[in-house]
């Protein structure tokens, strides 16, 4: 089994509206996966499917070897989801939102004790862990909401333009940690609208209207486009499809 | 003429200093952005500008007038969208704009007239009777820009307007800003996002409540300090550990390459020569322009320990 996610016809509709449409895609296990598409185009549809939270219309999908159409509840126990928005409780240390966090996934005592004290080691945590949460900048903020992402050590995380908003050097900072769990066998499947970010990943799909109209590496499809970067690449392509209609 | 002054503006909160001495003026015609991340202050120095919050210390000029003396003069000249702008989602997009000409005390000729226009620039004529909640982030923006632009005012300060916003579309609400100039308006915008700032006249870096640098585009690139270039290989956690040893240069994985940060001075060929010592392909390796975040975080100050940045 080597990939973490495949996809094949995957279909919803609703009533005449097809959100997503027949969509086809692989992504290995410790692969950074990142997940792009105009406004409206289908994406969050196609993660909700993913996650376990949406039954598809047709079309097959298996998340972590787990078949969507049959068991989504199981899903949601074996991924983890990160977004920019998700908001760890403000009025609770780091550690007391990683506690409830953890025991919502059903790990307790020693081993929830163990486990925060190799996420904090890992992410470095160490010096805020212990402070409320409100109180931290959002740099720190986004590092521990990825701890909790990760408690229950799914191999495979959502992140939900998991950036957004922060100080440059944070930002590098995050994705080091990202490419560390990558190398660990994490796959990370990253959704954003901002480009710079999806140059970090190792292969990206650009939806529009519910189809996936490309698929690989982000230099493959900026050289493909003879454009000068992802950013260029995705106007072009999205408005070159947008005019042809 | 100058649309916008500021002169040391200074706004605290308690013990935090959100801005911290900004000075900044925008011309007829200019389009101008404010580039941070959140907490940098830029909603706080937006807010002090449009006399929504008082500041500390220093001088708001907004057209001839100073703020604290004339604010009743200055409002109809200003329009400012906050970062969450509101519009009535079960209201359509033209009940929307209706909703605002009200606000802003159109008669029903001017607002006919003024809609007609906005929809031309903003493509929303084709959407008029659809419900704004049925709207994309994209057209969202446009639906909240051109409510602001109903009363046609001379400056316009928008805070944030392209958070949550797909690329192309980012790019179609610059090229509205960039016509509103074109056609006489000041237009002052924040973005956390360094990669929208290219059809900005000018640019403001602003961080921990203070401008770390000013300019356009290419002449904030042409700030960097040293050289970058890219290496095609592949990023593996081994090859990483490879980079630990070497001096004088420090490399970062992006995406499926590296990124090399070189000291001036060090050429291609003696990084060659160094990349061979430490057993690394250096056959794919090119030179690269810096990038304005490379820039900003130069300008904080080299790589600061992350742990200590805030108390």
């Amino acid at each position: 089994m080597n990939n973490a996610v495949v996809i094949d016809n995957l279909t919803k509709k609703f009533g005449d509206f097809t959100a997503v449409d027949k969509i086809s895609l692989k992504v290995e296990y410790g692969e950074i996966f990142g997940f792009l598409g105009a406004n409206g185009a289908g994406k969050t549809t196609a993660i909700r499917m993913l996650c376990g939270l949406l039954l598809p219309t047709s079309g097959t999908g298996m998340v972590n070897g787990i078949d969507v159409n049959r068991y989504p509840e199981k899903i949601k126990a074996s991924i983890g989801y990160m977004s920019q928005k998700f908001s760890l409780y403000g009025d609770l240390t780091g550690r007391e939102n990683l506690e409830f966090y953890g025991s919502v996934y059903g790990i307790t005592n020693q081993r929830l004790k163990v486990r925060i004290e190799e996420l904090s080691r890992e992410l470095n945590l160490e010096n805020f862990i212990d402070r409320l949460t409100g109180s931290l900048p959002i740099g720190w903020r986004q590092r521990l909401a990825l701890a909790a992402a990760i408690i229950h050590k799914p191999k495979i995380v959502f992140l939900d333009e998991p950036t957004g908003g922060v100080d440059p050097v944070f930002r590098r900072k995050f994705w080091e940690i990202l490419y560390q769990l990558a190398d660990g066998g994490t796959t990370l499947f990253v959704t954003t609208h901002y480009m710079d970010e999806a140059e970090f990943c190792r292969r990206i799909s650009i939806m529009h209207r519910g189809q996936i109209v490309e698929i690989g590496r982000p230099q493959a499809l900026v050289d493909k486009y003879n454009e000068p970067d992802l950013q260029e690449t995705f106007i072009s392509l999205i408005s070159g499809l947008e005019n042809n209609e | 003429m100058k649309q916008i002054e500021v002169n040391h503006l200074t706004k605290k909160y308690n013990s935090l200093t959100a801005v911290d001495g900004i000075n900044l003026t925008a011309e007829d015609n200019e389009l101008l952005a404010v580039v941070g991340p959140d907490g940098a202050g830029k909603t706080s120095l937006f807010r002090s500008i449009c006399g929504l919050i008082g500041f500390d210390d220093g001088e708001v000029r907004i057209g001839s007038y100073d703020l604290s003396e004339s604010f009743d003069k200055i409002k109809p000249l200003l329009g400012y969208m906050p970062q969450q702008f509101s519009l009535y989602p079960d209201l359509s997009v033209e009940e929307n704009l209706h909703f605002y000409a009200g606000l802003f005390g159109l008669n029903k000729e001017e607002f006919n007239k003024r809609k007609e226009r906005l929809y031309n620039f903003s493509g929303l004529g084709a959407f008029r009777n659809r419900r704004a909640q049925n709207l994309s982030g994209g057209m969202k923006q446009k639906l909240a820009l051109s409510c602001n632009l109903i009363h046609n005012p001379k400056i316009l300060i928008l805070d944030e307007p392209t958070t949550g916003v797909d690329p192309l579309s980012r790019r179609q609400f610059w090229e509205i800003l960039k016509s509103l100039c074109q056609s006489g308006s000041t237009v002052i915008v924040s973005t956390p996002y360094m990669d929208e700032v290219a059809l900005a006249d000018r640019t403001i870096f602003m961080h921990c409540g203070k401008k770390l640098a000013e300019g356009a585009p290419d002449e904030l690139i042409a700030m960097y300090e040293g050289d970058l270039y890219r290496l095609e290989i592949e990023p593996t956690a081994q090859q990483m550990k490879k980079f630990d040893n070497l001096k004088g240069l420090s490399a970062r994985r992006f995406g499926a390459s590296i990124h090399l940060y070189v000291s001036s001075g060090i050429g291609e060929d003696e990084i060659r020569r160094r990349l061979d010592q430490i057993d690394i392909d250096s056959s794919r390796l090119e030179k690269i322009t810096a990038e304005l975040e490379d820039v900003f975080i130069q300008l904080m100050g080299a790589e600061p320990e992350l742990e200590n940045i805030i108390e």
